[in-house]
């Protein structure tokens, strides 16, 4: 299931200003890849760039190369739709579709694309799906309830449960944790533990130690100012990011000490 | 005006806050026009049920006698109610499924600077008179209808909305449905389009990044987010269509029976175009009837309005849930 992604040489626009440049960067399979970066430095934008949601935005473009085991995501031919399936997406606010109850907004995603499941078998897809969430056991009971009537770490859990249910290849968060509770934090930093391995992982955040305790690969992104382009500075092993990093910029932050 | 320029009196300020001349020149006159509003509004409900007492209590054989029957006011009005519920309820099926459609091509699906066109003309549409509607009605739709009916009437008789005999000059129940159809489009064209383009863009993506198309985005965000937008909208133009006067009275030929038989001559007429026909040469007690089935019009899109509120507040408390 889990894929590598490859970015070469990316340059990410919104219309002519270049929030992103020149990215190159390996994701192996079956890791969690960690990006962290001071605010506005582009690491929603890199990462809305990998499964094509970037270009939603209008005049929003890419430039460069990035593919999924090798094929090119940008390449002519290939629709957004079928990357947005093979690569899925957690969002920073919960957002669980309001007027769906709990079963359904799992089931969104599978009854895409005229695809029919039967009742039996969805409801086992279901159940996986929130099993794999570690949700299963307080939703079984209320599965027909509204998915809005939850907590935000239940919902964000719960966006997860909807996202992996259609198997994507790898599974992209941004900030999936920056709206919960440390308690919530922690059963979602447990759940990427167990996810990676079945996906690639890449998730952003602000917060250090949630990086140091889930990611086996971090990226650094800076940047020189405002107006100025977003770069990634320096991508290595978790461990060796923040015990001894190559680059000063980089030191700096996972130390606290930046600007 | 001369106050305005004097110093303000610290000493009573403690317990009455200072209020400019203008503000409160202002707060009058807001007041003073709502309370007229709402004079004016029981003025005419006054006038309604005073002037329509006479024919409520009246003897049947007293009333005027349009219809078949005679036999009192509920019999009088009852096929204008139906021409009017029938008229209208049609031209919303009509209009709502297209004004939605519409709605979300200009939200959803047109680029940008067409969109903001599109929207323009809609709300200019919605600004032409319906008296203009009504000749186009008469002048191109009717004849256009006419060679569709028959082949309707030949084919689908057996239906009992198309029964005819077709009309040979197309001013059927049909044409005066449609006619009302393209007039209230605009406004519930323009009421799905705000709560569309409310939808929340969190929403939204969560679909796309689900693997939706955009139409299945739609269904899955907007639609739901939208439904009582377009529910209030289509209310909105259910009111406009039920008080519609002079779009009817040019398009439809009216001969007073109760009939779902959308394309022929023989049609029931609408309360509203009733009245325009009938006033100038009523007297006395027709006088009286004619303004008792505009209480009858008052009554039902006061409730339909009613309706249209409780929908809209139901809404209220949707949104504040998340
Ligand atoms: N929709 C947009 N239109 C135009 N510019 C945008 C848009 N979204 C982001 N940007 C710009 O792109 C740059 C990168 O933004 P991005 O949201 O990717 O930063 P980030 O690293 O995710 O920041 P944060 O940590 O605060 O979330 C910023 O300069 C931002 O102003
Ligand atoms: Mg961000």
């Amino acid at each position: 299931m889990a894929s590598s992604i490859q970015a070469t040489d990316l340059d990410i626009y919104y219309g002519s200003f270049l929030a992103v440049h020149d990215v190159t960067m390996t994701i192996k399979p079956q890791t969690v890849t960690a990006l962290i970066g001071p605010s506005g430095c582009g690491k929603s934008t890199f990462l809305r760039a990998m499964n094509r949601m970037h270009e939603v935005i209008p005049g929003a473009r890419v430039e460069g190369k990035l593919e999924l085991d090798g094929t090119d995501l940008y390449g002519p031919g290939i629709d957004p739709v079928t990357v947005r399936r093979q690569i899925g997406m957690v969002f920073q606010r919960p957002n669980p579709f309001p007027t769906m109850s709990i079963y359904e907004n799992v089931a969104a995603g599978l009854r895409l694309n005229s695809t029919r499941i039967a009742k039996g078998d969805m409801d086992v897809l279901v159940e996986r799906s929130l099993r794999a969430a570690n949700l299963w056991e307080e939703v079984k009971d209320r599965l027909g309830k509204p998915g809005a009537g939850m907590s935000g770490g239940q919902q964000q859990r719960l966006c997860i449960a909807r996202a992996i249910a259609v198997r994507p290849d790898v599974l992209l968060m941004d900030e999936p944790c920056s709206a919960l509770d440390p308690i919530s934090t922690l059963a979602i930093e447990d759940l990427i533990n167990e996810l990676k391995n079945e996906y690639t992982i890449v998730i952003v955040t602000h917060n250090m130690q949630q990086a140091a305790r889930v990611s086996d690969v971090t990226g650094f992104f800076n940047i020189e100012g405002t107006g100025k382009p977003g770069k990634l500075v320096e991508m290595d092993e978790t461990k060796r990011m923040f015990s001894q990093p190559r680059e000063k910029a980089t030191e700096d932050y996972v130390s606290g000490r930046f600007g | 005006m001369n106050t305005s320029t004097a110093a303000p009196k610290t000493t009573t300020s403690a317990t009455r806050p200072i209020r400019r001349p203008g503000d409160r020149i202002f707060a009058g006159a807001a007041a003073g026009a709502g309370v007229l509003i709402l004079v004016i509004l029981a003025g005419v409900a006054v006038f309604l049920l005073v002037q329509a007492y006479p024919a409520l209590v009246a003897a049947p054989e007293e009333l005027p006698t349009p219809s078949a029957g005679g036999e009192g006011f509920v019999a009088y009005v009852w096929p204008l109610l139906f021409g009017t519920l029938l008229s209208a309820t049609l031209a919303l099926l009509v209009a709502t499924p297209l004004a939605v459609c519409v709605a979300l091509f200009i939200s959803h699906y047109a680029p940008r600077k067409l969109s903001q066109g599109l929207g323009y003309l809609v709300d200019l549409l919605a600004a032409v008179p319906s008296i203009i509607f009504g000749l186009w009605g008469l002048a191109v739709l009717a004849p256009l209808t006419v060679p569709p009916t028959r082949w309707l009437e030949d084919n689908l008789g057996f239906i009992p909305l198309f029964a005819g005999p077709a009309s040979a000059i197309g001013r059927t129940m049909l044409v005066a449905a449609l006619v009302l159809a393209v007039m209230i489009l605009p406004i519930v064209t323009a009421v799905a389009r705000e709560v569309f383009l409310q939808t929340p863009l969190l929403h939204q993506e969560a679909a796309l990044a689900l693997g939706a198309t955009r139409w299945e985005m739609v269904q899955l965000a907007v639609l739901p987010f939208g439904r009582s937008g377009i529910i209030s909208g289509a209310m909105l133009g259910l009111g406009r269509a039920l008080g519609e006067t002079m779009a009817i009275t040019i398009v439809l030929s009216v001969s007073g029976g109760v009939t779902f038989n959308l394309i022929s001559d023989g049609n029931p007429a609408t309360i509203a175009a009733n009245i325009a026909l009938e006033f100038p040469e009523s007297t006395g007690l027709d006088v009286n009837t004619l303004i008792a089935t505009g209480l009858v019009l008052f009554a039902v899109t006061l409730i339909v309005n009613l309706l249209a509120r409780y929908v809209i507040n139901r809404r209220r408390d949707f949104s504040g849930a998340n």
